[in-house]
């Protein structure tokens, strides 16, 4: 099946060609000096005018946390919101009207802990917004308490101990809550992260891209083992679809289907080729090998990276208008005072 | 046919009860009897008393459902203190409403439902309806459920489905007690059961049955003959003060031109709102059913900000969850409708039943200085009108707007004058213009204090808004002291001004006097028919009512002044009255409170009245 590739038809298109000066605003970017976050915020100016909607007709939406400062920092319409319910608030702007291109911002406490219930509500239920999700593994803004995703073990100012937490995987997460679309990349490829963003706004539902974000003073190189330039090419899988996954040197290696698993092997050793490594499909429905490739990790395996679900299925903002236009096709009543005299009344003389 | 022509007893105002097991269809049944009398004249008030639970244990006292109707040739306030004529299916639903019942009052009974099993589980030591216990009523023993087996014999109907159309058996002696046409419950049958005409026929067999019945028992010398009431002339309707709500806000959405969001989450009693709004698409209500509470106004707040005219509906433990978003809404000065359907309190409290508990919550329960528009409703049909209020006040003054209604008052029911749309006043939110001039988001209507609704796709007025306080005029994030304390004053001198636009309280009875009585929201009824009745026995008593409560009314503090004692009337610990003394600190207030999950009766208010004017 080859899905659609058009960006969304229901939003305006710009008639001039913006540029990313044209979504820069004019407030001091409060982030420490070296947080990921700056490198995230230039990726999405950049994309911005490539998607090539109407600059008024994106919205940022955002929580509480570093992250969600995110509007104030682009010249587009935004809202600020409160602590983990930003996918709540983005909800509500594209229900209410579908001709804009939502993106929210919001990190790993924010739609992983506080903001838990809405954020697998609003991937359920496929509301086409574009959710970008700092992770840095640690709550910032409160300076440096553990969060849902912090690594078990590690200490933070409220685990001294170490935590006793299991963490949270996000894409595991997202597919759990059954969701269309799931990228992960890291802040320090801002190719990646905007090829990620133009996908995720290609894309009609609920796009997740979790970000390995850099916390410079909290959480520092908790990538560092995955993302750095010293292992990306051991630790990191890029995938891209249709292609096969290889990664390592000279992408010599690969992961390949064994039974109900993945393993990872190398091409030229025990007969393996090109032609046994599995091939990236992230538009299959069946979100299995999209779950599998989410939960590979180092040691044993790399990680994945890029778009690695991206499927098909009917956005709830689009089932509302529907709805809608069914209703006022189908219905007797088309304005109030129809609707004030319709069924049992009778008249007082 | 008919035995011996009975007597006709003429009177003004009937209350009839119909009380039974969960399952039983009282509520249908009760219904049905209240749409007979809204056609056949009758002002009406209706309210539905039913438990909790789903299907509590059968028989029990805890699975008692009723429905009360209050039917009169007068204006009706109230569902009526004490009943005239009660319908008991089972032992456990006389028991649980005795107590409400008058002397000499009509008590028609199902007798196959006293059997010594139920009567036990009722809690009876012995069969009511045999030892004399009841012997202050006219009892009416009616062996319904074999009277409607034996009604449906000839057409094949099973056990089950006979049985379950007992209640229509009993409301039809009821037709026929009051004197009613069946032609209107005929037509029901018919239109409900289009599709299965067969059941539209068993029902109208019962029923007939039961008004034939009805006119052979000898114990009945009389029908009652309730007169059609005077009303203002016009077309009506029959309306639950949630339904009511429903159209108030969909009416506003029409005429403000703005698109109805609604983001709510299910709870009693506020739930039919959400269930009535999703029925209305056709007229281009978008609702979004939530995960939470949180979720539900947090979704009105994005909506608000797109330019929707958004709503969420909820009740106490809901506005609770919803306090936080409330701030964001106020701070980003966005329009948004929070209805709450008051239920007992605190936590989750008495979830069915009524109670004007909430009135500090909607006023002080948030953090920050956080004023908001708190306006009450006070009949089931005026939910209507201040539904539409509520919206209005909350889009022209860009600030959010908390409508108090209640249990009793979202379940009640009340004949409803039906308004033509073009009768009602027209919505003008302060919407940007395209491009406009130096458009800042905070730049105000020196008048109002408003600021512009800049809604996001419109060229030229791309902003930024949030929950940090922002710069005076230009919406930047700031924590400058002198910028919060202008801005905090300003969020209050704006809802203040709301005053200006409001009408100014009225007052039933003489503007001087020694006992003023203030009520809020849904006890109007109450109130003022035990008011109507102290000043007809010629004592000087007023009445000020209110609806509007943040603001008040600006000629309120002189209404007050005028008298000797004020008392204040409230189905909670003394909110209202607290309020008052806040706000006009006079040394004369006085109140009457109740938290028992059930309104005012006239009696206890008169005589408090009385009371407070004999002591000097």
């Amino acid at each position: 099946m080859e899905p659609n590739e058009i960006i969304n038809p229901t939003v305006e298109r710009s008639t001039v060609q913006l540029s990313k000066a044209d979504f820069e605003s004019d407030q001091m970017v409060k982030w420490c000096p070296g947080c990921g976050a700056h490198a995230i915020l230039s990726a999405l100016e950049r994309v911005f005018p490539k998607i090539g909607y109407r600059k008024e007709n994106f919205c940022l939406v955002s929580g509480i946390g570093c992250s969600s400062r995110f509007p104030y920092y682009v010249n587009t319409y935004g809202i600020h919101g409160i602590h983990g319910r930003a996918a709540g608030i983005g909800t509500g702007v594209k229900v209410a009207n579908p001709r804009l291109s939502v993106w929210i911002a919001t990190g790993d406490g924010d739609s992983l802990a506080i903001g838990g219930n809405h954020f697998i509500h609003i991937i359920r239920r496929n509301v086409d917004v574009n959710i970008i999700l700092f992770n840095n593994q640690i709550y910032g803004l409160t300076k440096g308490q553990y969060s849902p995703t912090t690594p078990m073990g590690k200490v933070t100012k409220t685990s001294p101990q170490g935590t006793i937490e299991h963490p949270f995987n996000v894409g595991e997460l997202v597919m759990g809550a059954q969701g269309t679309f799931y990228a992960r990349v890291p802040d320090n490829d801002i190719n990646l992260m905007t090829e990620a963003m133009f996908e995720a706004a290609k894309h009609d539902g609920t796009s997740v891209m979790e970000i390995l974000q850099n916390c410079i003073i909290f959480a520092d190189k908790v990538h560092f083992d995955i993302i750095s330039k010293e292992h990306r090419e051991e630790n990191m899988l890029v995938v891209h679809n249709g292609e096969p996954m290889l990664f390592g040197k000279d992408k010599k290696k690969g992961l390949r289907i064994n039974g109900t698993q993945l393993e990872v092997v190398e091409l030229g050793k025990g007969g393996i080729t090109e032609s046994d490594i599995l091939v990236h499909d992230k538009y299959n429905p069946d979100p299995g090998i999209h779950l599998m490739l989410a939960k590979l990790a180092p040691p044993h395996f790399p990680m994945v990276f890029g778009v690695i679900r991206s499927a098909i299925f009917p956005t709830y903002d689009d089932l509302v208008e529907e709805q809608i236009k069914h209703a006022k096709a189908s219905s007797k009543i088309k304005c109030m005072d129809d609707l004030l005299n319709e069924g049992d009344t009778w008249e007082i003389k | 046919m008919t035995q011996k022509k009975k007597n006709i007893i003429e009177r003004e105002e009937v209350v009839v009860k119909f009380v039974g097991d969960s399952g039983d269809g009282m509520q249908l049944t009760g219904s049905i009897f209240s749409d007979s009398a809204a056609i056949a004249g009758n002002d009406l008030a209706t309210f539905p008393d039913f438990p909790a639970e789903i299907r509590a244990p059968q028989n029990t006292i805890a699975g008692v459902s009723g429905f009360q109707v209050h039917v009169g040739k007068e204006k009706i306030h109230t569902i009526g203190d004490q009943v005239d004529v009660l319908v008991a299916m089972n032992p456990a639903s006389l028991k649980a409403n005795l107590k409400w019942v008058k002397k000499g009052a009509t008590i028609l009974v199902d007798a196959d439902a006293f059997d010594e099993k139920s009567i036990e589980k009722a809690g009876y030591k012995d069969n009511p309806l045999t030892d004399n216990s009841l012997e202050s009523y006219l009892l009416l023993k009616a062996k319904i459920t074999t009277l409607t087996k034996e009604s449906l014999k000839d057409m094949g109907v099973d056990t089950k489905t006979a049985e379950r159309s007992k209640n229509m058996f009993a409301l039809g002696m009821l037709y026929f007690i009051f004197d009613r046409d069946l032609k209107q419950a005929f037509h029901y049958f018919e239109t409900k059961f289009k599709k299965n005409p067969r059941l539209a026929d068993i029902n109208k067999v019962v029923l007939q049955s039961g008004y034939n019945y009805a006119d052979t028992i000898e114990a009945l010398e009389s029908v009652i003959h309730v007169g059609p009431a005077k009303m203002k002339k016009g077309r009506y309707r029959n309306i639950t003060g949630n339904v009511a709500t429903a159209w108030g806000l969909l009416a506003a959405a029409e005429k403000s031109g703005r698109p109805l969001f609604l983001g709510s989450y299910p709870i009693t009693p506020a739930t039919e709102i959400l269930m009535e709004l999703s029925l209305h698409k056709s007229l281009g209500a978008r609702v979004f059913q939530a995960e939470d509470e949180i979720a539900g106004i947090c979704s009105a707040i994005g909506a608000s900000y797109t330019g929707s005219m958004a709503c969420t509906t909820t009740s106490g433990p809901g506005l609770s969850l919803k306090s936080e978003a409330i701030g964001l809404a106020v701070i980003t000065e966005l329009p948004l409708i929070i209805v709450n359907v008051q239920r007992g309190g605190p936590s989750t409290g008495l979830p069915t039943k009524s109670e004007q508990s909430d009135l500090y919550q909607a006023l002080f329960g948030r953090n920050g200085e956080c004023p908001v528009i708190v306006i009450a409703a006070s009949t089931p049909d005026n939910c209507f009108y201040y539904a539409f209020e509520a919206a209005k006040l909350s889009m022209e003054h860009m600030t959010p707007c908390i409508l108090l209604t209640d249990g009793a008052l979202g379940f009640g029911s009340a004949l409803f004058r039906i308004p033509k749309m073009s009768e009602l006043p027209a919505i003008k939110p302060p919407i940007a213009k395209a491009n406009e001039p130096d458009f800042k988001p905070y730049k105000r209507d020196p008048e109002t204090l408003v600021r512009k609704w800049a809604i996001p796709g419109t060229e030229g007025l791309r902003h930024r808004i949030g929950g940090l306080e922002k710069e005076n005029i230009t919406g930047v994030v700031t924590t400058d002291p002198m910028n919060h304390q202008v801005m905090v004053d300003l969020r209050a001198a704006k809802v203040e001004k709301v005053a200006d636009f409001i009408p100014e309280q009225t007052l039933d009875g003489p503007a001087k006097g020694d006992l003023l009585v203030v009520s809020w929201g849904g006890t109007y009824g109450s109130v003022h028919q035990a008011v109507q009745k102290v000043q007809a026995e010629g004592k000087s008593v007023s009445h000020a009512h209110f609806n509007y409560i943040m603001p008040l009314p600006k000629n309120t503090g002189k209404i007050l002044k005028n008298f000797k004692k004020i008392l204040v009337c409230e189905l909670n610990s003394g909110q209202f009255v607290n309020y008052l003394r806040m706000k006009f600190p006079l040394p004369n207030f006085y109140q009457i409170n109740k938290v028992q999950a059930l309104p005012f009766t006239i009696q206890e208010l008169t005589e408090k009245f009385n009371q407070m004017l004999e002591e000097k």
